[in-house]
């Protein structure tokens, strides 16, 4: 690749075939406007055939992924990019790996001695080898109820269930599975969902003002994330300081646990205590208009379109210092 | 790095919310919707959308017609028209009607901006919030959504492999009036139902018009699909029956193209006064270029052969559908036999449920409709409408390869978890049509 010519020229990819196109979609739409009105020049992409042969016709462009979901988010096409020497915002692929698995992630976050729930995670076939219902009462039994039931590897809640009852638990699995193959199994933190979002433009990590997230239906689903008026957002956080400290660091420490670059979210929960309890970590966040990291990004007083615009920079400053194999 | 200052924000990412209306408040996102952002690209086989296929279309043909239509009257069909809609458009969808056996005249016609406006014109004209509308079971998504929208409280009545059961019909009525709640009409799709695939007899009709006529009650009935049957001439329509009971939406959006949007309305002439009212209130007008251009291909275009060359094309596609049904789904799956129009209607085997299964079926690269999206009171995760009249059919074959393997895979999961859905819902006492089919 050829050095970067001025202006800048970025290709925000969105779309692609994860079951989360249409919020990729949106986040995109808002990446692209934000980077444009910070100056640069910007080409929107899906995920296609097309894709190469157009990165092949853009020499020193960065590549911005704001997709969501399988393939923008597991690494696969961040593995393409390092391999073509393209430079792109966000996580390395073998980080995106660990971090796009809940499963994976949280075992990495909890060896680390950061606070998680109680998970297992557990492949539909398990249950047809051992017997669902004596593996069902086994989980009741050790994770106890309420518990949260999840698709190992998605995002916006897809496929998520709070299970109160044994027997809503199968119906919950079969939720889930319909995401994929593996399924998490987790206790159920009781408290106040936050996000945090950590950023490095280049001058180093910073944890932004922690977003609280409150749903008018209780639950922070699909539609709660998505109906613009559904969910009441409150940044900062109504913490107290050390909460929030406590929080800010969780995030920074599973940010650098996770061994992940220029920008991403962890949700977590905050305990009636006032423990932080890691629930998972976005390596490519939403940036729709009803997503929190704009929202944490705000109330940093920060702009969307300058924050952007310093991640590709900070991108294609790499793929200037990089050394030549 | 440390932050300077912090904004405080609190805030629901609308300004707005507070003054919406009540109603409005239902309008919310949806992961199944979503899915369907997905459904739209070329990898996936969409099984899914009832877009009409219009390849074979003679695009010189109406090219030409376009061209002539702006330099000879395009000061006439670029300007505002009458709310009631064009003249000679009204005189056209007359002759248009007569294929069905409706004799109508045209000043009881009034043209609209496809049949869902008509739909939702004679719903705002006769529903307030509250009041009673039977549907069949299933209906429609977008009258559903339409009554669902204006408030109406929608019961359903259940169908068969002819249409709409009269049994059903009778008993809802009664029990209707025995809650002492006023039905305002019935609607009803007697040909090639979507999402159902079946079509009433004429001695459904005779009898569901007898039903009426004694509980007087009003019919809307909607036949955007009628004049694309495979074999025979088409069933005489409802409103052929009766002139008084029954308010007919007719559309070219299947038998020419969806993008004039212009439909009709017949209805009994103080009815059709309300509706110009309320059309002259909702557009002012429907469009006239729309109205001139298609008054225009029915006069110089073979337009019954070209319904012709649209159901051959269609009843290929069919054939192709129900060919890889039998091929691809498992044992216990059954389905309708349609006569025409553009759609199948699928009754899955016990304790599968088509609604929670579009993520993995979306993963496998096919797309269908959950039959719950047919239902005002969350029935139907036992059925999917499939729809054959867009992709071609290698595509629909690949289709129904990609969904049986989908259903096996399900299948498994039921297997191992047992019948999850403990859903009250999934149980309501309405069967399906095509439900008892092998």
């Amino acid at each position: 690749m050829t050095a970067s010519s001025d202006p800048l020229t970025v290709l925000v990819l969105a779309g692609g075939l994860s079951h989360e196109r249409d919020v990729s979609l949106r986040s995109g739409r808002r990446v692209s406007q934000a980077l444009r009105s910070g100056g640069l020049e910007v080409i929107e992409s899906d995920v296609d055939s097309a894709l190469l042969p157009r990165l092949a016709d853009l020499p020193g462009a960065v590549v911005f992924p704001v997709l969501h979901g399988e393939a923008g988010e597991d690494g696969a096409l961040r593995e393409v990019f390092a391999l073509l020497e393209v430079p792109f915002v966000g996580s390395i692929a073998s980080a995106c790996r660990v971090a796009f698995d809940k499963s994976i992630a949280t075992t990495v976050v909890a060896d680390a001695e950061l606070s998680t729930p109680r998970q297992v995670a557990l492949p539909h076939e398990i249950f047809r080898e051992l017997g669902a219902s004596a593996l069902v009462r086994a989980l009741g039994d050790q994770i106890g109820f309420p518990m949260m039931v999840k698709p190992s590897r998605s995002g916006s809640a897809l496929g998520c269930s709070k299970v109160s009852l044994p027997e809503q638990l199968p119906s919950a699995m079969v939720g889930a599975y319909a995401y994929g193959p593996v399924a998490v199994i987790e206790s159920f933190i009781e408290g106040t969902e936050v996000a945090v979002a950590v950023v490095d433009r280049g001058t180093g990590q910073s944890a932004l003002p922690i977003v609280e997230i409150r749903p008018d239906s209780g639950v922070y689903d699909y539609t709660a994330r998505y109906t613009a008026g559904a969910t009441r957002f409150l940044c900062p956080a109504e913490l107290d300081e050390a909460t929030a400290q406590r929080c800010s660091e969780l995030a920074l420490r599973v940010h650098d646990v996770l061994g992940l670059r220029d920008l991403s979210r962890t949700d977590m929960i905050v305990t009636d205590e006032g423990d932080p309890v890691f629930l998972e970590v976005n390596v490519s966040p939403g940036m729709t208009e009803t997503s929190s990291v704009p929202l944490a990004i705000e109330a940093a007083g920060w702009s969307l379109g300058k924050m952007c615009a310093d991640l590709v920079r900070v991108a294609a400053g790499r793929a200037q210092t990089a050394p030549v194999p | 790095m440390a932050l300077d200052r912090v904004h405080r924000r609190d805030t629901r990412l609308d300004d707005y919310v507070d003054r919406y209306a009540a109603r409005t408040h239902k309008m919310t996102a949806s992961a199944i919707r979503a899915l369907f952002a997905v459904a739209n690209r070329p990898e996936v086989v969409s099984l899914a959308g009832g877009m009409p296929n219009i390849t074979d279309l003679p695009l010189d043909v109406v090219g030409s017609i376009l061209n002539e239509l702006v330099i000879t009257s395009g000061r006439q069909a670029m300007q505002y028209s009458s709310g009631q809609g064009e003249p000679q458009m009204r005189e056209a969808i007359c002759e248009v009607m007569k294929l069905e056996g409706i004799s109508a005249h045209p000043d009881d016609v009034t043209v609209t901006v496809g049949s869902q406006q008509g739909l939702d014109l004679v719903t705002r004209i006769f529903c307030d919030p509250g009041d009673v509308v039977l549907c069949e079971a299933p209906s429609y998504v977008g009258a559903l959504g339409v009554f669902r929208g204006l408030q109406c409280e929608v019961v359903h009545v259940a169908m068969d492999d002819n249409g709409l059961r009269p049994d059903a019909l009778t008993e809802a009525l009664a029990g209707l009036r025995a809650a002492g709640k006023r039905v305002k009409f019935l609607y009803c799709i007697p040909n090639f139902h979507n999402p159902a695939g079946v079509s009433q007899t004429l001695e459904r009709r005779t009898a569901i018009m007898e039903i009426a006529q004694r509980a007087d009650l009003l019919v809307v009935e909607d036949n955007p699909y009628g004049l694309l049957g495979f074999e025979g001439d088409p069933t005489p329509a409802m409103r052929a029956l009766d002139s008084d009971r029954v308010i007919y939406l007719g559309s070219f959006s299947k038998t020419f193209a969806p993008g004039f949007r212009v439909g009709w309305v017949l209805a009994p002439h103080a009815v059709r006064e309300k509706l110009v009212l309320a059309q002259e209130s909702a557009t002012l007008c429907p469009p006239a270029f729309s109205q001139y251009a298609i008054s225009a291909y029915l006069a110089n275009h073979d337009w019954h052969g070209q319904i012709k060359i649209f159901r051959e094309m269609y009843r290929d596609r069919r054939d192709a559908m129900l060919a890889g049904l039998a091929d691809d789904m498992p044992g216990g799956t059954s389905w309708t036999v349609p006569g025409g129009g553009f759609f199948v209607w699928v009754t899955l085997p016990p304790g599968l449920d088509s609604h929670a299964m579009l993520p993995r079926a979306v993963t496998a690269r096919v797309a269908y409709v959950p039959g719950t999206a047919f239902y005002a009171d969350g029935f139907g995760s036992r059925h999917m409408r499939l729809s054959y009249c867009f992709p071609t059919p290698d595509r629909i074959r690949e289709g129904t390869r990609r969904l049986g393997e989908v259903l096996q895979y399900e299948a498994g999961v039921l297997e191992t978890f047992g019948e999850t859905v403990e859903d009250a819902r999934a149980r309501l006492p309405y069967e399906a049509p095509g439900a008892n089919q092998a």
